[in-house]
């Protein structure tokens, strides 16, 4: 039944407005060097940290379906009839939203790091830190998404409580992406493993707590 | 056999106390319909039951059982059938057949009118093959072909050693036993 769930994630997302966030990443990193000018050492230098932005801005515009519709709809009731465990859903949601988020926000990273004037190498760090960090950044969606399931205004108190979570994820990220050499790269991974860890029980315990 | 044991129930909802010290009991074949006035707690005493409550005191034991209320849990993109065939429901040919959607199998859900929302509910329940079914204002939204179909399909579950606790301020036809909330 796990399964089914995350092909109906899946089904749902692609179905869906999957290329929304995508699209908003792209546009972000597009606005960057309008923004800061048209300095490419500038721009190299920062690049790295501004699609890391664009990709955790990209991440906050999916909460809002992926939770709280089935809660409305009885899904979840429904599903914990069925005997499946809150934290199941949970990591079926976070593995179905990965996979209609990571792998296009990794494609639209290539002509996202032309555009802020990453060179070869530096794309090829970007694309690492990001493949390791979209599973964390869709984990923190899943379970940010659930802690607000059922609460008015749910769409920004989501955006409130992601950005400071995802902190220490943007800090080793774009510290990989900017330098190969340094041990940022693992300390991201610990960071996204520790999170896509934690994730599924606490949207599953916020799943139990949002029934009334 | 026993499908639902309650004992000494209670359930405090938004600082008022619903009910309290509440028994429920129901045998293979038994059929319970839950009635009272508006906000006396049937709806609240079906989650109770379904597990998606906890009762502030008592203790609930139950066999497997399926639910239809209010949450109609179906993608509203996917044709009635597709959509159904998520919940995995064993008999879920049958209870189409039963509750007449054999003519909507191909129709979005979202397109669906109340009665036929409605009827989707009530096949899910009897396609689960569940021995409790747990109904919450099933006739709503029904018409007359509807509400025979739903006689018919609960009186062949209780035939076949199924139970049914229903929440409703409607009449029910059958044998029911009825149980007043909000005294």
């Amino acid at each position: 039944m796990t399964g089914a769930l995350v092909i109906r994630e899946v089904r749902r997302g692609v179905s869906g407005p999957a290329w929304l966030p995508v699209a908003f990443f792209l546009l972000v990193a597009t606005i960057v060097p309008f923004a800061v000018g048209p300095d490419a050492r500038l721009l190299a230098r920062i690049g790295g940290g501004a699609l890391w932005i664009a990709a955790l801005t990209a991440a906050l515009l999916p909460i809002d379906r992926l939770v709280e519709p089935d809660r409305a709809d009885g899904v979840l009731d429904q599903l914990a009839l069925g005997g499946i465990a809150e934290e199941a859903i949970g990591a079926a949601k976070m593995i179905g939203h990965w996979l209609t988020f990571g792998p296009l926000l990794l494609i639209a990273a290539v002509p996202a790091s032309f555009v802020v004037g990453l060179d070869g190498p530096a794309l090829a760090r970007t694309l690492v830190a990001l493949a390791i960090g979209t599973p964390a950044l869709a984990a923190l969606a899943v379970a940010v998404a659930g802690l607000t399931a059922g609460l008015p205004r749910a769409g920004s108190l989501a955006s409130l409580l992601l950005m400071p979570l995802a902190v220490p994820l943007v800090i080793f990220g774009a510290a990989a992406t900017g330098d190969g050499e340094s041990s940022a790269l693992k300390l991201e991974a610990a960071v996204a493993l520790l999170t896509v860890a934690g994730a599924p029980f606490v949207a599953g315990a916020a799943i139990r707590a949002s029934r009334t | 056999m026993t499908l639902l044991r309650g004992e000494g129930l209670a359930l405090v909802r938004g600082g008022r106390l619903l009910f309290e010290g509440l028994a429920l009991s129901l045998g293979r074949g038994e059929a319970l319909h839950i009635v009272g006035p508006n906000g006396c707690g049937k709806s609240s005493l079906i989650r109770l039951v379904a597990g998606l409550l906890t009762p502030n005191a008592g203790r609930i034991e139950r066999t497997e059982a399926a639910l239809a209320d209010e949450g109609l849990a179906l993608d509203r993109e996917l044709p009635l059938a597709r959509a159904l065939a998520f919940w995995r429901g064993p008999r879920l040919a049958a209870a189409m057949n039963a509750f007449d959607l054999d003519d909507l199998a191909q129709v979005p859900v979202r397109l669906l009118s109340t009665g036929q929302a409605k009827r989707a509910r009530l096949a899910r329940v009897m396609a689960s093959g569940a021995p409790l079914w747990l109904l919450d204002e099933p006739l709503n939204g029904l018409d007359r072909d509807g509400t025979d179909r739903l006689t018919a399909a609960a009186a062949a579950h209780r035939s076949a050693g199924g139970a049914i606790l229903a929440a409703s301020h409607q009449a029910l036809s059958g044998d029911w036993r009825t149980m007043e909330l909000g005294r």
